[in-house]
């Protein structure tokens, strides 16, 4: 099929059209951190940094900030055991119902995060009888990042295929000395680009997290929501949204180099 | 048995190594999520005392038939419906030329810049997202400014804001699908269509939307039930508009039982998508 100039001009102009569209509201949360004035009126008035100095000794940001980093270090490292094993499992072995396994660590990503929320937060409270807080946040944020983690596992262990495993176990190393001498290396980087993945989508996680975590509990999401409708907070936000965009966008540009194949990691999200 | 006959046990018997290995992702994933899922379903059918708030474990309908009964719930669900389908109907007419130009036009090398530039926004906060679109959305915001220029003005927050955030945030998540089944598609194909005297556009609806329908269907999926499911938007661009996770939303602390039985109406809703979705087989591409 030959494609005519102004169809390829055409097109390519939407593509530019659609990523113009794409990345202006996010550089207009960077410019209105800097913007004098506070409302978020279009041209901004001048430049100031006054809000990213105030936002730097806001003593709620900073606790918020610490409290997401620990939530998704805890989710990413549950993430990693329980995505590598079952990964292992899934790519290495057929059994019967592996259908049903592989639906069952996709849903918690693909149902809307407002039925995985209140399912989660209806089970912790009112059936295991367990306080919303800390330790159910981390649980929730584990059980949706499993899926970031396997995937990429998953299309590692594909790859590799079987035979150094074998030629490992025929010059006989034990199973342990063979997964740690063998397949661990060789799932380093997958490791490290779901670890990313999982502590990005949990660090910004704002549905599932209103509901699991309690009131005593603010992750920087939480944070930006309460402040959001404040008065005179607003431009403070603004300086924390900016922090969370690059906090969550800098784990997948350094995943995407760490795993060769980029749709990889846009099948981290499916 | 000391480590090593362990390890040999253990290679000679592949299906307790199986078990093993998933004996601790299963536990989990069933234990929180599908339970938790069958609670939400059960809680769904209880009910709770109007005097003391306390949670009545006994079965009743009364949730079931306040939704489907009160005129609310039946607006609010159309809305919600109407938000969701139509950011999907977005997305997709976004998606169809974007994703044809990344897979089949541009060069090897621009093609991978565009999959990462199309990529990393996806993964940028959701809540940033709806916030950048608050003020873009604003009055005097950037929206005003530039429709300003040509006439025309913000839409202001309500309805069509809240289509807008969404389609903008869910876009990704459908391009992406749609680009990597572009990308399967041989260029032979297109080649074969183009000699026997096919012209552009007959190849293309005969030929290779035909083989894009799954990547498209399998990101529809996600801009739909995630659509479905948003309450944060709403509140921020939504003005005075509810959705269906809204009510969710603020039945949770009072009255959980009807909560769990409104979060049952996304759940259908999905349930009846993926079933019409299931033959064009674009489930095996999630």
């Amino acid at each position: 099929m030959t494609i005519s100039r102004s169809t390829r001009r055409l097109l390519a102009a939407v593509t530019g059209l659609v990523l113009v569209v794409l990345y202006a509201p996010l550089a207009l949360v960077v410019v209105n951190s800097f913007n004098t004035s506070q409302a978020l009126t279009w041209p901004p008035s001048g430049f100031t940094t006054q809000w990213w100095q105030r936002a730097a000794v806001n003593p709620g940001a900073h606790d918020a900030i610490l409290t997401s980093l620990t939530v998704a270090a805890c989710a990413t490292v549950m993430a990693l055991v329980l995505g590598t094993l079952l990964g292992l499992a899934m790519q290495r072995y057929s059994f019967f119902g592996k259908d049903t396994v592989n639906l069952l660590v996709v849903l918690p990503i693909a149902l809307p995060g407002i039925v995985t929320g209140i399912a989660l937060s209806n089970a912790f409270s009112s059936i295991l009888g367990v306080r919303l807080g800390f330790f159910t946040l981390v649980v929730a944020h584990a059980t949706f990042c499993i899926v970031t983690v396997f995937n990429n596992v998953q299309a590692r262990l594909r790859r590799m295929g079987g035979n150094l495993e074998e030629a490992s176990a025929d010059l006989g190393a034990g199973m342990w000395t063979t997964f740690r001498l063998v397949t661990l290396p060789q799932l380093r980087s997958a490791l490290l680009a779901g670890g990313l993945l999982a502590f990005a989508l949990s660090f910004d996680e704002i549905i599932v997290t209103t509901f699991a975590a309690g009131p005593g509990v603010t992750t920087l999401p939480v944070w930006i929501l309460t402040n959001l409708f404040r008065p005179g907070q607003a431009p403070i936000v603004n300086v924390v949204a900016v922090v969370m965009i690059v906090v969550s966008v800098a784990p997948i540009w350094l995943a995407q180099r760490l795993s060769s194949d980029p749709t990889d990691t846009t099948r981290a999200i499916h | 048995m000391t480590l090593s006959s362990i390890s040999s046990t253990l290679s000679r018997r592949p299906g307790i190594r199986l078990g093993l290995l998933l004996a601790a992702p299963l536990t989990w994933l069933v234990l929180v999520y599908v339970v938790a899922l069958a609670a939400l379903l059960v809680t769904a059918f209880w009910t709770i005392d109007s005097f003391t708030n306390e949670l009545e474990r006994t079965f009743t309908l009364d949730n079931i038939r306040e939704i489907t009964g009160e005129a609310l719930y039946r607006t609010v669900t159309l809305r919600t419906l109407g938000v969701a389908l139509l950011v999907t109907l977005i997305d997709c007419a976004i998606a169809l030329p974007v994703g044809f130009y990344m897979a089949k036009i541009a060069s090897r090398r621009s093609r991978h810049l565009l999959v990462i530039a199309f990529l990393m926004p996806l993964w940028a906060s959701y809540l940033v997202k709806a916030l950048a679109w608050r003020s873009l959305l604003s009055h005097g915001g950037l929206l005003d400014w530039a429709g300003g220029l040509v006439g025309l003005g913000s839409p202001g927050f309500g309805f069509t804001a809240i289509v807008l955030t969404q389609a903008y945030i869910w876009l990704p998540y459908v391009i992406l699908p749609v680009y990597a089944a572009y990308e399967r598609v041989p260029d032979s194909l297109l080649d074969a269509a183009g000699d026997l005297g096919a012209r552009p556009a007959l190849t293309f609806r005969t030929v290779v939307l035909p083989l894009v329908v799954p990547g498209l269907v399998a990101g529809s999926i996600f801009s739909f039930s995630l659509t479905m499911g948003d309450y944060i938007t709403v509140n921020i661009v939504g003005g005075a508009n509810q959705m269906l996770g809204n009510l969710v939303y603020i039945n949770s602390g009072s009255n959980l039982p009807l909560a769990a039985a409104i979060a049952l109406i996304p759940i259908v809703v999905i349930m009846i998508y993926l079933a019409l979705v299931r033959r064009t087989g674009a489930l095996e591409n999630l």
